[in-house]
């Protein structure tokens, strides 16, 4: 059975989460992938507004289709994550609680979901079309220039994601690996 | 000599751009069936069941497959008595690309030099390879590559000792290391020999031949089924969330190489191995 979280995302309603957990996620989500998070964490560094509060946001790595008309946006899946890296661990600092991505991520984004309580989610790479029918609405906030990369507010519904990085250091990718294996022998 | 209009091409490709995004072939879809009633993990079965529910939303054409809609890789095979008439051919590729990209509301990913990083705005310029054979007419065939699974691709330069095993064990290290990164279940194109550069195009061939037939070469095809079984036991699994299905299929090309070389790279896709040929 999948756990439901709606807005406002505070670290509490995550706390509980466990590597391999099935979630659906509902309310606004900042889109981002590795043009925009440099800008964000510069922007950050000279001591700038970011185009949206870190605090409690979800940050999800895509660049989507654009959108035909009458639609509000089109495929949206999840962008490989570890070219967030270099930039994630700043964001957790700032209170950013959730990234949604796919693929493994390095040792310091780890430490820094640990340290501070936040979660890695993956969506289903490759499965954009479904995602993009829990897109209900899409507004570009920030970097317009960037095309697909520019920041994006979306409203999801039933967001469809899987814990990867859970907030005690449990990793699915590690962790599911071996419980298959295991289960084969 | 037979005449054919590069606007014929360029049609082609841009009716391709938009098909190859929207409508997997038949012999990915089965290939991936087959998988699913295979795979012992509940978690993996499950994310196949997305997977092909996610095909089949993009066959009612609205949304395309995946958001990243490639860097639009184009093949032609041009026949010696063919005679090209109504403009560069190069042009009319593009233009096709510009076209179907526009049209088919595919994402453009494309920038027009590697450090400055300025997006073209129209996914152009494509990736074009020619080839020309016998016979008088032109084969089309147009690959959009998402880069999610080219960055895992690899190649090595062995030394000839390394052999069959050092062939093979860098193909599965290769998916090993790929991990979650590439969306899982991939398809895997092995090209062996010619030179650095030949090793390259032949693993990325590799990936457009059917799923369904056994390579032409006993050697190679018990190869293929060998790299596929060891690929499925390392666990990795529909996304990397453990299971049997890491890899759909393995595809293997060669040519002839240096005596003093064995050259092997691997061109990983994701399970979205997206395709289109057509013959003018």
């Amino acid at each position: 059975m999948a756990i439901r979280i709606s807005e406002p995302f505070t670290k509490d309603k995550f706390a509980d989460l466990k590597a391999g957990d099935s979630v659906l996620i509902t309310g606004t989500v900042y889109t981002a992938r590795d043009a925009a998070h440099k800008r964000i964490t510069e922007a950050i560094a000279r001591g700038e507004e970011p185009p949206f509060p870190i605090q409690d946001s979800i940050i999800y790595y895509v660049g989507p289709t654009p959108p035909k008309p009458g639609r509000p946006i089109g495929s949206a899946g999840p962008t490989t994550s570890y070219r967030m890296d270099a930039y994630a661990p700043t964001l957790l600092d700032l209170g950013e609680v959730a990234m949604i991505g796919k693929g493994q991520r390095s040792e310091e984004v780890m430490q820094a979901v640990t340290r501070n309580g936040a979660v890695y989610l993956a969506a289903i790479g490759g499965a954009a079309a479904l995602m993009a029918r829990c897109v209900k609405s899409a507004e570009v906030i920030a970097y317009d220039d960037l095309g697909a990369e520019a920041v994006r507010k979306l409203y999801v519904e039933d967001l469809p994601v899987v814990v990867v990085l859970d907030p005690v250091g449990g990793n699915l990718y590690v962790e599911g690996r071996e419980e298959y294996l295991n289960s084969i022998k | 000599m037979r005449e054919i209009s590069v606007k014929a091409i360029e049609d082609s490709i841009a009716k391709m751009c938009i098909d190859a995004n929207h409508y997997l072939d038949e012999d990915l879809k089965n290939c991936m069936a087959q998988h699913l009633a295979e795979e012992p993990s509940l978690v993996g079965r499950q994310m196949l069941e997305s997977i092909q529910e996610n095909i089949a939303i993009a066959e009612e054409g609205i949304f395309p497959l995946c958001q990243d809609t490639g860097m639009a890789c184009v093949f032609l095979e041009i026949g010696q008595d063919v005679h090209l008439i109504d403009g560069n051919l190069e042009d009319a590729i593009n233009e096709g690309v510009r076209r179907g990209y526009g049209d088919g509301y595919l994402r453009k990913s494309i920038v027009r030099d590697p450090l400055d990083r300025v997006n073209t705005g129209d996914n152009t310029p494509a990736y074009i390879h020619y080839e020309i054979v016998p016979g008088d007419k032109v084969t089309i065939t147009v690959a959009p590559k998402g880069f999610g699974s080219e960055n895992m691709s690899k190649i090595k330069m062995l030394p000839p000792a390394a052999g069959e095993n050092g062939v093979k064990d860098f193909v599965v290290e290769v998916a090993e290391m790929a991990g979650a990164n590439p969306c899982p279940p991939i398809v895997v194109g092995v090209g062996i020999g010619g030179t650095f550069d030949k090793a390259a195009l032949m693993a990325k061939k590799a990936l457009l031949k059917p799923l369904d037939k056994p390579n032409e070469s006993p050697y190679y095809d018990a190869m293929e089924k060998e790299l596929l079984d060891r690929i499925n036991a390392l666990g990795i699994g529909p996304q990397g969330f453990g299971g049997k299905t890491t890899a759909l299929a393995v595809n293997i090309i060669t040519a002839p190489t240096h005596i003093a070389g064995l050259p092997v790279a691997v061109n990983v896709n994701c399970h979205v191995s997206r395709h289109k040929t057509v013959v003018l």
